[in-house]
């Protein structure tokens, strides 16, 4: 158990310090900005103090040290600074644009993962178990092909045949605080479905592969020699050994569906934090996409950090050391 | 990026190439290509039928890349094979360009990065020792943040244009070049024939380019395919979202969101530049898949 603690403590001290070195390349956004971005921001006639003054508003004017200390403690209570899209009496906070930005797009991941989890385990088992048949094969063509497939082509896809030319869902996802529940879940079913077909097929794939890797050990040709049923080996015998490889899999794939989140909210013009991204890049809105881009690289390592705790507490070696 | 975790076996197995099979010179590729699956064939007319519109793009094309010549989003008609679009140009003509653009643009990307990553990867390979702990850090460090999301971040520092699109997906794609090159380099830099070569006194650059890299060959191959896939796809969606090639060229990306709003008439056309990446993408695939098979004698069943 000691030995199991220390690793797992080991394994967690490094993801934090992932977590400091990555909020400070994110924070040295600022800092690589070029000389002439105060000018590009504030327009061609800013007068040298507009600039100054808007300098020193970004805090340019303190050493980089102190100023990133200062950044990552308000970020920790929970104050992300101003956009830059703020104004003299038009005050815009970066927390206020994204709070509910991100509970949307927490809505639309937790939908997601609900539908593509099961799915993929289930027909990764299910390739494991007939593999090589004609179903084996076919589900296998589809899933290469899914995963060669830029995402906003599947989106449309989708949109056009079932919303368009079949109207049974809605083509835009516009949800508002104030949608009920219902509306809300149908609203999201297109952009949802078109992220489930992306990560099932990894998933899928992957789990596939784990068992796969597992049937060709020893201990599982005994128990077929044994003169054991094949879903017999595969559900009792492969199974649990392989927790460990599928759960690393679905947390690396729930880690996939961060960056697949951007392009899919933009198609369906879901108001979720994917799209604050992309329009805060269009407009250069520093403050905003450096809490964006923390927000998804937090998520994206937390996950990951999860995947292998999972995979040294599953271990029974490290359980039960000697 | 979960595709390289579930290829990374196989690549790395490559490895272990049977260099006979390829040793006779082009017979002995012509008698692997006539066991071709249909697949491979599929992929290699596919993406000769490519290279060949890109190259000679001005000769098929009825119309100039960026010319306006008829009215905004006209319907499919014999003047106009695809119809027009937002602005007026023949969209059958962008399409034929936009495989020379997108297409060259990907390509070179994708050529920086293995420069950048496999010449990282070699060195860390041969010197080992702190250069390759530093190097290995780093690149840990810069992989923790989505590809994607990255590129963004810094595409929001440096303004969108073709130049930065290119630097920026080309240094993050390195990283994925670096582990792998130092992953195969390792296996080789540990054998005698490097250790001879390095008490002959060779230089580092030769022992890198004449005695690493011929032997790590096939997974390079292998893994250039993945990798253009991917960054051809990471191009075609920052594009997509009006931050990668910017307008007038003709690029497939931005096509499709160009045209978007057809398909909320019922029309297909936007689906027309998605399905060209998409085609290119499957068909590299299919290559990789048959190459990989060949170079490892691997099958899915051990």
């Amino acid at each position: 158990m000691n030995h199991l603690l220390k690793t797992v403590a080991y394994r967690l001290s490094l993801g934090l310090l992932t977590l400091v070195l990555v909020s400070i390349i994110i924070f040295s956004a600022v800092e690589m900005l070029p000389g002439d971005f105060a000018r590009a921001i504030l327009g061609q006639a800013a007068t040298p103090e507009t600039v100054a003054a808007f300098q020193r508003e970004i805090g340019l004017d303190r050493p980089p040290v102190q100023r990133y200390l200062r950044w990552v403690g308000n970020v920790v209570r929970g104050d992300f600074g101003q956009s830059f899209a703020s104004r003299v009496g038009y005050r815009r906070t970066v927390a206020s644009l994204v709070a509910p930005r991100l509970q949307n797009t927490l809505f639309l991941a937790a939908m997601t993962a609900l539908i593509a989890v099961p799915l993929a385990l289930g027909l990764g088992i299910l390739t494991a178990l007939y593999r090589n048949s004609w179903f084996d094969r076919a589900v296998n063509a589809i899933t290469l092909t899914a995963i060669s497939l830029p995402e906003f082509l599947i989106a449309y896809v989708l949109m056009l045949f079932l919303a368009v030319r079949h109207p049974i869902f809605y083509s835009l996802a516009t949800v508002s605080p104030d949608t009920p529940l219902l509306e809300r879940l149908g609203r999201s079913v297109l952009p949802a479905l078109t992220l489930t077909l992306v990560i099932v097929a990894h998933m899928m794939r992957m789990t596939r592969a784990a068992l796969l890797n597992l049937l060709s050990s020893p201990y599982i040709e005994t128990a077929r020699l044994k003169g054991l049923s094949r879903s017999r080996v595969i559900l009792r015998h492969a199974l649990p050994n392989a927790w460990a490889p599928i759960a690393t899999i679905v947390a690396l794939n729930l880690a996939y569906l961060v960056v697949g989140v951007v392009v899919v909210e933009v198609v369906f013009v879901y108001p979720g934090i994917g799209q604050l991204m992309v329009d805060a890049v269009s407009a250069r809105d520093i403050p905003v996409v450096q809490v964006c881009a923390l927000i998804f690289a937090v998520t994206y390592i937390l996950l990951n950090l999860t995947a292998d705790v999972v995979a040294i507490v599953s271990n029974p070696r490290l359980l039960h050391p000697r | 990026m979960t595709l390289e975790a579930e290829r990374a076996v196989p690549v790395a197995r490559a490895v272990a190439f049977r260099a006979s099979r390829w040793r006779g010179p082009l017979a002995g590729a012509w008698r692997g290509l006539r066991k071709a699956p249909v697949s491979a064939w599929f992929g290699l007319s596919v993406i000769g039928g490519y290279l060949v519109v890109a190259v000679v793009a001005p000769l098929i094309a009825p119309y100039g890349e960026a010319q306006v010549v008829g009215n905004q989003y006209e319907a499919w008609s014999a003047q106009f094979p695809f119809g027009t679009d937002q602005l007026g140009r023949d969209l059958f003509t962008r399409l034929v360009y936009g495989a020379r653009n997108t297409i060259g643009i990907a390509v070179l990307t994708t050529m920086l990065s293995f420069l950048l990553g496999g010449a990282l990867g070699l060195l860390a390979a041969v010197l080992g020792g702190w250069i390759d702990q530093a190097l290995g850090r780093l690149v840990d460090v810069l992989m923790a943040i989505p590809q994607l999301i990255f590129a963004l971040m810094l595409l929001s520092i440096f303004g969108p244009s073709v130049k930065n699109l290119v630097l920026i997906i080309a240094v993050l794609d390195s990283t994925r070049v670096f582990r792998l090159s130092r992953a195969v380099g390792m296996n080789v830099a540990v054998m005698d024939f490097v250790e001879a070569a390095k008490l002959r006194g060779e230089r580092l650059g030769w022992i890198m380019r004449r005695e690493l890299l011929p032997n790590i060959m096939p997974p390079m191959v292998a893994e250039f395919g993945l990798r253009f896939c991917f960054v051809f796809l990471t191009i075609s969606a920052l594009s997509f979202l009006g931050l990668g090639i910017q307008p007038p060229t003709a690029d497939w990306g931005s096509m499709v969101r160009e045209n978007a709003t057809l398909i909320n008439y019922g029309d297909v056309t936007p689906l027309l530049p998605a399905g060209a990446i998409a085609l290119l993408t499957v068909a590299v695939n299919c290559v990789v898949d048959w190459f990989i098979h060949q170079t490892s004698g691997l099958r899915d069943e051990h």
